[in-house]
């Protein structure tokens, strides 16, 4: 019979300033990034950075709050392959991401309504 | 005297022989090399994800299937798992083994599906022309148990809404058979072909390192000897059968083909573990409520690892629903597979990935 792995999913909510202390610390367990989305939560950006290991099928979460005209570092610099969901994040939500490796400035999803999931959609 | 190298920037889609769905590559080419890669997208944008302050989350599952057109099933199972977590309902096992038996129903006829395309690159139409008659067969046996070829709506959450007789299941089971034995005759043509191995093999190598640098999943991965694969994650039926991923270590789009190829094997043989151990129990769960907290549920899709996310507030309407597809997992893979390709060769690479852009920009 196959041998089945079946691990919990981690989250952790940290600050902005852990963030990028915690990403370098993830990298060097070898975790690859797998998903990067924000979500419009009681007025404030929630963003997920999901992270797997592979070795063990472990899914690790952190959680970062933030207000609407906060800035994010990247996490490019330490992932580059994070790219796309930091470029999705700023265009579909108007999150303040500074410092992407590759800034799209709202040319990589090529549609006419800018941040349409942000919190300025929401309110029209 | 040297040479002058001369830097160009070619567009490559959003419209394409190669490709089905629209993307846009920004080709930065040192004469015929690649040596840079900018994809945009948002052609198809849908917004779909934005649906969630019109329709609640049971009628979302409709939704969650409408992201892709082939890998629909999974989507709207991929969303039933994480609602399902969050509201902790217990899936009475033959809806387990129903939700199996079909998604690897549909995992056969996207791979079919894509080595038509792939065959169709590179020019070799009789054998484009031979699997996607195989590939509807399967389509036929889709739309005999669910009624649908595209959209199965079999899926709610809880369960699924139909179910198949001891008859259909032998018959899945003696078309299946057919299946396989037409399969293996196209495996040779794949596999042993100086015409397709001459433009597949060495072609597009990726090392397993950079497979893991660039976070791709699913059959790309796996063809550069990443053994992954969330099956092993014990969703629905999977913990009582037996399989192991399929994986090769040349990491070549011929690599790519070869394990799209076991895989149909290996999704038939599924379908018959699951086909003999299907046990008898009701179709649904009760459910009670309304979600409230938050899951991020994985599952395998043909194309490799998709990630759920859904957040819910114990109301009617969910807070949160995200689709990670794996072909946006998939697109800094292709950025650096592209690099230093010839640009000949650029169609039949972004085909080995398997993309799907209705998928990616949801």
């Amino acid at each position: 019979m196959a041998v089945i792995i079946k691990k919990e999913p981690e989250q952790k909510t940290i600050t902005i300033a852990e963030l990028l202390p915690e990403v370098i610390a993830i990298r060097k367990r070898g975790m690859r990034v797998c998903q990067i989305c924000a979500a419009w939560v009681n007025e404030q950006f929630e963003l997920s950075y999901t992270f797997a290991n592979d070795g063990n099928y472990l899914l690790l979460t952190l959680r970062v709050v933030i207000d609407k005209d906060v800035e994010v570092p990247s996490i490019t610099p330490i992932y580059p392959s994070a790219v796309f969901y930091e470029n999705e994040m700023k265009e579909l939500f108007g999150v303040k991401v500074e410092n992407i490796s590759m800034d799209y400035k709202d040319k990589f999803y090529r549609i006419e309504e800018k941040t349409p999931f942000g919190p300025e959609s929401e309110d029209e | 005297m040297a040479r002058k190298h001369k830097r160009n920037i070619v567009p490559f889609g959003p419209q394409h022989p190669v490709l089905p769905e629209p993307i846009h590559l920004d080709l930065v080419l040192d004469d015929e090399k690649v040596v840079g890669v900018i994809p945009s997208v948002g052609f198809i944008h849908r917004g779909l994800e934005g649906l969630v302050d019109k329709r609640d989350f049971k009628e979302m599952v409709y939704v969650a299937e409408r992201t892709c057109g082939i890998c629909s099933f999974q989507h709207g199972m991929g969303y039933c798992e994480a609602v399902e977590q969050i509201m902790n309902i217990e899936v009475p096992p033959r809806a387990k083994y129903l939700r199996t038996i079909w998604g690897e129903t549909s995992r056969l006829h996207s791979h079919l599906l894509w080595l038509g395309l792939m065959a169709d690159a590179f020019g070799f139409e009789s054998l484009f022309y031979q699997c996607w008659r195989i590939r509807e067969k399967i389509l036929d046996l889709i739309e005999l148990s669910t009624g649908g070829r595209v959209i199965f709506s079999v899926n709610q959450i809880g369960g699924v809404l139909k179910d198949m007789d001891a008859e259909m299941l032998k018959h899945f089971l003696d078309v299946l058979a057919e299946v396989e034995t037409e399969v293996h005759e196209i495996q040779k043509t794949f596999m042993l072909d100086y015409t397709v191995q001459s433009r597949t093999v060495g072609v597009g190598v990726m090392t397993k390192r950079q497979i893991h640098a660039c976070g791709s999943v699913g059959p790309f991965a796996r063809a550069s000897g990443f053994k992954v694969d969330m099956r092993k994650l014990g969703y629905e039926a999977y913990p009582d059968l037996d399989f192991e991923p399929v994986i090769s270590n040349d990491g070549d789009c011929y690599a790519r083909c070869d394990v799209r190829i076991r895989e149909i094997f290996q999704s038939i043989d599924l379908i018959r573990q699951a086909a003999a151990k299907i046990p008898d129990s009701e179709l649904a769960a009760k459910v009670k409520g309304n979600p409230d907290g938050e899951c991020f549920a994985r599952i395998e899709q043909p194309r490799g690892e998709a990630i759920y996310y859904v957040r819910g507030t114990g109301k009617k309407f969910v807070n949160r629903m995200r689709i990670r597809t794996p072909t946006f997992a998939n697109l800094p893979g292709l950025c650096e597979m592209l690099k230093n390709a010839d640009y000949a060769d650029v169609p039949l690479m972004i085909l080995t990935i398997d993309p799907c852009i209705s998928c990616t920009e949801r």
